[in-house]
């Protein structure tokens, strides 16, 4: 397998999320993961830049959930 | 619009009641976070008040058709996704997208990396944290805020697409007229500069 750079490995991260990787990529990606842990913690910040977008929706719910709901 | 109070029950009446007094309380407690979600992928404060408002009215007068499947509050930011897209197709038509020139963004992209392809050594991603806490922090959303200002306007278009409107690559493409290919170009170099902003900004703030 061939070995993947930094740079390619984050572009894996990213494309990753937006669409499923090809079996050879996703194990590049492992592979290259394993190793570096600068990348890993680019991988957890995508991650959580991609969650922060949902999240923005549920924060709104959980503010104006504390004003009790009208039981129905 | 106030309708009085119990009148929400009345469900046999068939015509629309408005909104319940639970709701419209909801809708008030909601509005900075819709205004602010707006702001982040119009880029212009005017124009988000306005989409803000004509999805608030549209929440109001379309009560009845909440079917209670999802939340309520995911239900007026459904409304609100498509005032917005609506929005961001008038800009396109009224000329309002710049060419998609690479005013730079590739350099600095290209500087977060050595010529081998690994980090330099000041940009090597650290340990944000707890990721739950992280977006808990109302001071991560501040720097989270300046760094979408701070990202160049066609590549925030197409980010905010993504990852607030939750639109699919190929959904991108037919709004913005681009390649997929190139979409995910824009996304990766979107995610490496908004990464290395948050970073900085959030672990100098931490620290203080």
């Amino acid at each position: 397998m061939r070995m993947l750079m930094c740079w390619e490995a984050t572009r894996l991260m990213s494309k990753r999320l937006d669409i499923e990787l090809g079996f050879q990529e996703r194990m590049s990606l492992k592979f290259h993961l394993a190793m570096c842990g600068a990348c890993r913690n680019c991988n957890r910040h995508f991650q959580l830049i991609h969650d922060a977008g949902r999240w923005f929706e549920k924060h709104g719910q959980d503010e104006s959930s504390g004003t009790a709901p009208e039981a129905r | 619009m106030g309708p009085l109070p119990g009148s929400s029950r009345e469900e046999h009446a068939g015509r629309p009641t408005g909104p319940s007094s639970d709701r419209q309380r909801r809708l008030a407690a909601v509005r900075p976070r819709l205004l602010a979600f707006a702001r982040l992928q119009l880029r212009d404060a005017s124009e988000a008040d306005d989409v803000v408002q004509e999805a608030l009215i549209t929440a109001v007068e379309k009560d009845d058709r909440f079917a209670e499947k999802s939340g309520y509050e995911t239900w007026v930011f459904g409304i609100l996704k498509n005032k917005i897209l609506d929005a961001l197709r008038a800009q396109k038509r009224r000329g309002k997208w710049q060419s998609w020139d690479d005013d730079g963004v590739e350099e600095a992209v290209e500087r977060q990396f050595q010529q081998t392809g690994r980090w330099t050594e000041m940009m090597r991603p650290k340990c944000w944290g707890d990721p739950e806490s992280t977006l808990a922090s109302e001071r991560f959303w501040q720097v989270f805020d300046s760094c979408m200002i701070a990202l160049p306007d066609n590549i925030a278009r197409v980010f905010t697409l993504r990852e607030l409107m939750g639109l699919s690559t190929r959904q991108i493409c037919e709004e913005v007229g681009i390649k997929e290919n190139n979409c995910w170009v824009i996304l990766h170099r979107g995610r490496l500069l908004l990464r290395a902003c948050l970073e900085k900004g959030w672990l100098s703030e931490a620290k203080q």
